[in-house]
């Protein structure tokens, strides 16, 4: 056999070597292990900070669990991660912990007070802002830990179009992005929109309005944010990307008290309008997205 | 297969005098002889027009028709592969003194070199255009945003530096303003909304005192004036009522809902 092989195709049967061989990094123990296959990983985002994205994220979260779903929420939001805060916990362990080894993944998963799973990114993280090959790589596998465990996957990214953002939606089927009526969050939102259709080739991508003033009017932005989408961005021929309304969510001063008691709207008061909105959003989620991983 | 030399047509029932007389004094030369072949002929005829109708006849750069058609092919372009593609305006600057004071045909030459200069300045797949009077447009495809300025600055530094002969004893000095816009990326503008960057950043280096460079900035993810305006412009308010609702959703509905969202502190 020759001995020389060519330096690239070395690097890819090492790779694959690897895969085959090295065990995975990220493991869950058979103890924590469910009992369905692979559950839907979906990405929150919004493009602008401070829509309630991470309030969405968390709520969501408790609406699914009412409704019988085995839900986890990643803080995939590595520079101003903030779950922590709405869900009023201080976790002891945390993905930064599991990366840089301290701790196994199966002990950075808390209980939220909403009945889901929670893994809070930690203020370490911060150093992680900086894509390397390393951090996507540990990434993804903690994601793939994650799936079999769980109907939903929820990774709450943070604010904005970094690569960290983009990344952790890459790893997500479904992209949920928030916006409020308001212009500025509505042009990041578009934005975000725009790259997602641009890079990630997105052909479906699901709004949530938050903060809306009169029935209708998410749905109005949304059909809004499709013309301008038909208009500018240019996918292939015979493909175009389709947003899809999941759902408003009123503005609702209800809200507004329970962030400030640092408690899930869910569990204060979930029959007020945001949070009757917030189990809407859950069921139209049920009979479009999750009903899929099935 | 063979060529026949019996024509298809008879050409002396065509008038095609005029058009004859337009190519007789071209840089192509002469027609060919249309009794030796009919078909070369036309088709001289017929490139030759094509060629005259794409071309300022002063200074033989495109003309606003072919600039048209170079615009729209790169927003094409841009649209599809994202890549950067920068369109430049240029005018020359106080050229009607130089007219007033010199007469029209120096003012003729001065525009011809200017033309003769843009063309050294670019690259071969670059357009340079007459958009009238004495404006002229450059389109650059595949023009990085580290790329733009450098050679519009080039551009502006090489007309300084020309001396123009009008007479015999009178060489000018002139310089131009330049402003530029890259095309929005990934997106499909519209060569007139695109253009119309572009001349509002050469507005902004004239006003800033003339013989200058005004680059609008390109994000890589920019939501361009024109997206904007179809999200929130009269289109927009007209076709629903959501804009309207806006201050109904913002306003104080009880005394603990203060004029900030509520979910402004969780996320």
């Amino acid at each position: 056999m020759p001995g020389v092989m060519s330096g690239v195709l070395n690097d890819v049967l090492t790779d694959v070597l690897t895969d085959v061989i090295t065990p995975p990094k990220y493991t869950l123990s058979q103890a924590t292990l469910g009992l369905k296959p692979q559950g839907k990983v979906l990405a929150v985002t919004s493009g602008k900070g401070g829509v309630g994205k991470t309030f969405v994220s968390a709520n969501l979260a408790s609406a699914l669990a009412r409704r019988g779903h085995r839900v986890l929420v990643m803080d995939a939001d590595f520079s101003l991660a903030n779950l922590d805060i709405v869900l009023n916990l201080s976790p002891k362990i945390t993905l930064h912990d599991v990366f840089t080894g301290k701790a196994k993944l199966e002990n950075a998963i808390m209980r939220a007070p909403g009945g889901f799973s929670v893994i809070l990114a930690g203020s370490g993280m911060v150093e992680y802002a900086r894509l390397t090959h390393q951090v996507r790589d540990d990434f993804r596998q903690i994601i793939a830990a994650l799936v079999p465990h769980y109907d939903v996957v929820l990774l709450d990214t943070g604010a904005g179009i970094s690569d960290v953002v983009l990344f952790a939606i890459s790893l997500a089927s479904e992209v949920l992005v928030v916006a409020t009526p308001e212009p500025t969050s509505l042009t990041d939102a578009y934005a975000t929109i725009k790259v997602l259709v641009g890079q990630q080739k997105r052909q479906v991508v699901r709004t949530i309005i938050n903060q809306t003033a009169r029935v209708g009017d998410g749905r109005a932005i949304t059909r809004q944010l499709q013309q301008v989408l038909d208009r500018f961005v240019v996918t292939e021929p015979g493909q175009s990307t389709r947003l899809v309304h999941m759902g408003d969510i009123p503005a609702d001063p209800t809200v507004k008290q329970a962030v400030m008691r640092r408690q899930l709207l869910m569990q204060m008061a979930p029959d007020c309008p945001a949070g009757l909105a917030m189990t809407q959003l859950a069921l139209k989620l049920e009979s479009t997205v999750i009903a899929q991983a099935a | 297969m063979t060529v026949s030399n019996t024509p298809l047509i008879d050409l002396t029932t065509l008038r095609l005098a005029d058009a004859c007389a337009l190519l007789e004094h071209g840089k192509n030369g002469p027609l060919p002889d249309p009794a030796e072949s009919p078909l070369a002929f036309i088709q001289a005829l017929v490139d030759g027009l094509c060629e005259l109708s794409l071309r300022d006849p002063l200074t033989g750069l495109a003309n606003r028709r072919q600039l048209r058609a170079a615009l729209e092919r790169e927003i094409d372009v841009v649209a599809r592969s994202g890549e950067s593609a920068l369109l430049l305006m240029l005018d020359i600057d106080h050229f009607k003194k130089i007219n007033d004071a010199h007469g029209h045909p120096a003012g003729d030459l001065v525009l011809q070199a200017v033309a003769k200069c843009l063309n050294a300045c670019v690259r071969p797949k670059d357009t340079v255009a007459r958009y009238g009077g004495e404006e002229f447009a450059v389109v650059l495809p595949d023009c990085p945003v580290s790329f733009g300025n450098v050679v519009a600055e080039r551009i502006r530094e090489m007309i300084e530096a020309l001396c123009i002969p009008v007479t015999p004893v009178h060489n000018i000095h002139i310089t131009v303003s330049i402003g530029g816009a890259y095309a929005p990326e990934w997106i499909r503008s519209t060569a007139v909304l695109w253009t119309d960057r572009a001349d509002t950043e050469l507005y902004r280096a004239k006003t800033e005192g003339r013989n200058r460079v005004s680059l609008g900035g390109q994000r890589v993810i920019a939501v361009s004036a024109e997206e904007k305006e179809m999200l929130f412009g009269h289109h927009a308010l007209s076709e629903s009522g959501w804009m309207d609702n806006l201050g109904d959703a913002l306003a104080p509905q009880s005394s603990d809902f203060p004029l900030d969202s509520p979910s402004r502190t969780a996320n």
